[in-house]
């Protein structure tokens, strides 16, 4: 076994009755890497979570974890591994403190071998540690989570929504924190559905219906799409989100963020439109070239499907 | 009273004991208008939406949601709005019809207004051949559009979306955002809060909330000029990141 590798999955499928919620999904993430899962609820985020940390069995292909098989080995996993589930589990009426005593007990270590990686987070918490687990903030439970997680040392790290519903400033000093794991050579596999969040890591899979829509790198990922791209502004927004679906030469049009998107054919006019819409009545009309985003790319392979090379 | 000003409150507060969990809250919402409340985790958000709800009774200040009073008419103004969250909205094991129905019920509409509604919003979805499916056998994108329609069913004046949008694909997500224009356009007033800062650019105004106040309202365009910030993402940064309360 390839242990440059710290997670590798070959063709896994699982099925609920008629529901296929992983379809033969390829996919590897390299020791020190920071994987990013990016897709919508029910993409098959959890599933692929609950398989790679030996909770539930495919009924197709194959996953190792370190080298080791998910359905054979899992017992030597599950001591190299840390899991952060989306939904918080932690004992809610113990405290900070009796949650890390535990966790630590159950692994049978203690928390002087893990301070170097736990304090940094921990640190945060300790005003509260003894409150109970229950009471704090979702911003504190996710620490002590995180905490709880590395108390053995795991080598690869597992985190299902670490930032879901959480403030826009949160969530970006959890990826702090990430980065700083990863430091210390932590393999990690992160999902998220904020697309935004994609940029944090070192590669992505774009992940929809079971189904990998793409795995690169952030950039590398953005720089394939390749249809020309323009964002459009004015006055009445909603007005050139209807008046841009009626021109020929635009194949869809779609808000985003303070611009509208436009996907358009090769021979686009982009004079002409603007024309043509100044000629409708509409004023302050801006209309450049832009760059795809990791939500373009993600919209344009949910509507394209996947790429054939990524399935396996 | 201005009956252009859907929303308007004074002053508003809540304390929880000794905690202040919203500190004198003041704005406007006028017909119509799409209205952005964001904040920080923590900053007060839910507390403010639960009394605009008439779920909860401030502690102090004065204002009306809808018409009534929200010192004392809790009960009215919960039956003359609308709401609707990501985490809940339809029930999954009973059909379109059944759900229609429901909420008809709780809303306390007619045979005939339920009857008659029903037709109008099965027509304006293309939903007709849907109606005896389970909600929780359609596409999501199918689901927020009804769940939505449902939310609406009494024709309220204001509709409250709690972040609607969490965790939905970029296509569902923006095509609920033209449902939501759409509405406005038509003259109902929307009141939404999201994570998502793309969408505040959506919003007519947006106001955020730090550590029980409100710290900036304005259009988005404005915001940006306040601030010198490029995107509404580095302005609620550079709001949030004072937040002392924080957690």
């Amino acid at each position: 076994m390839d242990t440059l590798k710290a997670i590798e999955i070959r063709g896994l499928t699982k099925r609920y009755g008629s529901v296929v919620a992983l379809d033969r999904i390829r996919l590897e993430v390299y020791r020190g890497e920071l994987f990013g899962l990016i897709g919508p609820d029910g993409a098959g985020k959890t599933t692929l979570f609950r398989l790679l940390t030996t909770l539930i069995d495919p009924d197709e292909g194959q996953a190792s974890v370190n080298g080791m098989d998910t359905a054979t080995e899992y017992r030597n996993i599950r001591k190299t591994i840390g899991y952060m589930p989306g939904r918080f589990s932690l004992y809610p009426d113990l405290t900070v403190d009796e949650n890390l005593a535990f966790f630590a007990a159950l692994f049978e270590t203690n928390l002087h071998d893990s301070r170097d990686l736990i304090d940094p987070i921990y640190r945060q918490i300790k005003p509260f540690r003894t409150r109970r687990a229950g009471k704090l903030s979702g911003g504190m439970k996710q620490k002590l989570a995180l905490c709880c997680a590395l108390i053995h040392r795991p080598t690869v790290l597992f985190l299902d929504e670490p930032t879901t519903g959480v403030d826009a400033v949160s969530r970006s000093e959890f990826w702090d924190m990430l980065a700083e794991l990863k430091a210390k050579e932590i393999s990690i596999l992160v999902s998220t559905p904020y697309m935004d969040e994609a940029n944090r890591c070192d590669r992505i899979a774009l992940i929809n219906e079971g189904r990998i829509l793409g795995i690169d790198t952030p950039q590398g990922i953005v720089t394939d799409f390749d249809t020309p791209l323009y964002a459009l502004n004015g006055s009445d927004m909603f007005g050139l989100l209807k008046a841009a679906r009626r021109y020929t030469g635009i194949r869809k049009c779609y808000p985003f963020g303070q611009t509208h998107h436009l996907v358009t054919d090769a021979d686009f006019d982009a004079a002409r439109f603007t024309e043509s819409l100044t000629a409708e009545g509409f004023s302050s009309i801006e209309l450049y070239p832009v760059e795809a985003g990791i939500e373009d790319v993600f919209i344009q392979r949910m509507e394209n499907g996947p790429e054939q090379s990524h399935i396996g | 009273m201005d009956r252009n000003k859907v929303i308007s409150v004074k002053n508003l507060s809540k304390k929880f004991g000794e905690f202040l969990a919203v500190d004198r809250i003041s704005f406007e919402v006028e017909r119509g208008e799409i209205f952005g409340f964001l904040g920080a985790n923590g900053a007060g958000k839910t507390t403010a939406m639960r009394m605009l709800c008439g779920l909860s009774y401030p502690t102090s200040g004065s204002g009306t949601v809808a018409g009534y009073d929200i010192m004392t008419q809790g009960e009215e103004i919960k039956r003359h709005i609308g709401y609707m969250s990501q985490r809940f909205s339809l029930y999954e094991d009973l059909t379109v019809w059944e759900n229609i129905r429901l909420y008809a019920g709780i809303y306390g509409l007619t045979r005939r207004q339920t009857l008659r509604r029903t037709v109008e919003l099965l027509d304006r979805l293309q939903f007709r051949s849907e109606i005896h499916t389970l909600v929780g056998l359609l596409p999501l994108g199918w689901k927020q559009k009804l769940a939505f329609s449902v939310a609406t069913l009494h024709h309220p004046e204001v509709i409250f979306l709690d972040e609607p949008t969490g965790g939905v694909d970029p296509i569902t997500r923006r095509q609920f955002w033209e449902l939501i224009y759409e509405a406005s356009a038509a003259g109902t007033t929307i009141f939404v809060t999201t994570h998502y800062m793309d969408e505040a650019e959506y919003c007519s105004r947006v106001s955020i909330m730090v550590d029980g106040q409100i710290r900036a309202l304005a259009a988005p365009a404005e915001l940006k000029r306040q601030f010198a910030a490029q995107t509404m993402d580095e302005v609620f940064r550079i709001l949030a990141r004072d937040a002392k309360r924080g957690e």
